[in-house]
């Protein structure tokens, strides 16, 4: 087989939705830091979001059911710890994604700039945690809906 | 890295990974009955964190051991007596205000501690703790908001939070101690000496205490035995019973 370059991996890789918030894609959440062939074996380098993040063993399994049915069999998983995984890396279009879904996306703030359902600036914080580590719970004051916002760290 | 004392690095590491491994067990036991839905889905998620962070540390732990073990069985297969944790982090959950104190205890010291081990001359110790800071500093941000928000609460609250810190204060100082593992630890840049880090603690536990309206205890008498692993409480038998017990019975046994 020829071998496929590292863009058309990263095109793959795009394709893979987050267990947690399929709504956008393992490359949106800036996890994937490297792609590289070393020899015959293909080397996809991931950066956990949390330590204790339950999603991170199930992440590695679809990246390698996704690439081996794009026919790469050798294949080689790799965890980084450092530098350790920011919001900052999560692109601008995984954050419009994010927000569309409903979940405010990062603010360097701290916290959320809009209610995702209404835009309302009118927001209070119930809980730093939401329905898993990344998130926290927010609320607005003006259409009174509680929202996930994703925690900038 | 400088040719490092690799028994006190193993023991450096298993008190790492036993602090948060016990602690996640006990912050775990709200799972499903904390007060409020909020407060259940934070303890769960702190312990979620806790027991990312003991796989970390005990994962290299194991590595370093050189048996061929993994972070399970050190977790799973080891007794009382091998456990490395401060007594802390055994005691009881008792109610909520106690298990809040005892949370806001450990991350005022793991927040001043892993900013620090992030210099580390261990490059693992190093990454472990840079990712753990991230953590550890949103969970203090909250722990020490519930002991300001109960402490400086009704009447009811501020009384039970004034019991919990009369009760688990006298545990606090064991962080602080040091033995001869310590030194070599300190001496080899891996970590800072822990009595190095006590003025820090105890400005930021007066200043959250004063906030909350609440007595810090002048006594300084400390428990200790659980980082030398000399005596544990009776409570820690307790835990591993309860956490170990799958594992002992059905050896090997994965779902």
């Amino acid at each position: 087989m020829q071998r496929p370059s590292t863009e058309q991996v990263w095109t793959w890789l795009n394709e893979i939705p987050d267990p947690e918030i399929p709504a956008i894609s393992l490359t949106d959440l800036g996890i994937i830091r490297d792609v590289a062939w070393h020899d015959d074996t293909l080397t996809v380098t991931v950066t956990p979001t949390y330590s204790g993040c339950p999603a991170t063993s199930l992440i590695n399994m679809e990246i390698e059911t996704a690439l081996r049915s794009h026919g790469i069999d050798k294949l080689d998983l790799k965890r980084q710890l450092s530098p350790a995984w920011t919001t900052d890396w999560m692109t601008e279009e995984g954050r419009q994604k994010l927000e569309a879904y409903g979940i405010a996306p990062p603010q360097p703030a701290g916290g959320p700039k809009a209610c995702p359902r209404c835009q309302s600036d009118n927001l209070e914080r119930l809980s730093q945690f939401g329905s898993t580590p990344c998130k926290a719970q927010w609320r607005c004051r003006d259409c009174l809906e509680p929202f996930d916002y994703f925690k900038c760290i | 890295m400088a040719d490092i004392d690799q028994t006190a690095l193993l023991q450096f590491l298993l008190r790492m990974g036993d602090n948060t491994l016990i602690l996640s067990h006990r912050v775990s036991e709200w799972c499903g009955k904390a007060p409020v839905l909020e407060e259940d889905i934070a303890l769960a998620n702190t312990a979620l964190d806790l027991i990312g962070q003991t796989q970390l540390w005990l994962g290299y732990a194991a590595e370093i051991e050189g048996k061929g073990q993994t972070a399970d069985d050190l977790a799973f297969l080891r007794d009382a007596w091998d456990f490395r944790n401060v007594l802390l982090v055994e005691l009881p959950n008792g109610d909520f205000g106690q298990t809040l104190m005892r949370q806001f205890f450990f991350d005022a010291w793991s927040s001043i501690l892993m900013p620090r081990l992030a210099n580390s001359s261990d490059p693992r110790v190093a990454e472990i703790a840079e990712k753990a800071a991230k953590e550890v500093s949103y969970h203090v941000e909250r722990s020490a908001d519930t002991v300001v928000g109960l402490g400086d609460g009704t009447e009811e609250s501020h009384k039970r939070m004034q019991a919990a810190l009369d009760y688990l204060y006298p545990y606090v100082g064991e962080f602080f101690l040091s033995d001869e593992g310590d030194a070599a630890i300190t001496a080899a840049g891996i970590a800072p000496d822990p009595a190095s880090l006590r003025a820090e603690y105890d400005d930021f536990l007066e200043r959250v205490m004063a906030k909350a309206t609440l007595t810090l205890p002048e006594d300084r008498f400390t428990h200790h035995g659980g980082r030398t692993g000399e005596m544990h409480t009776e409570h820690l038998g307790h835990i591993l019973t309860q956490m170990q017990w799958l594992q002992r019975a059905y050896p090997g046994n994965t779902w």
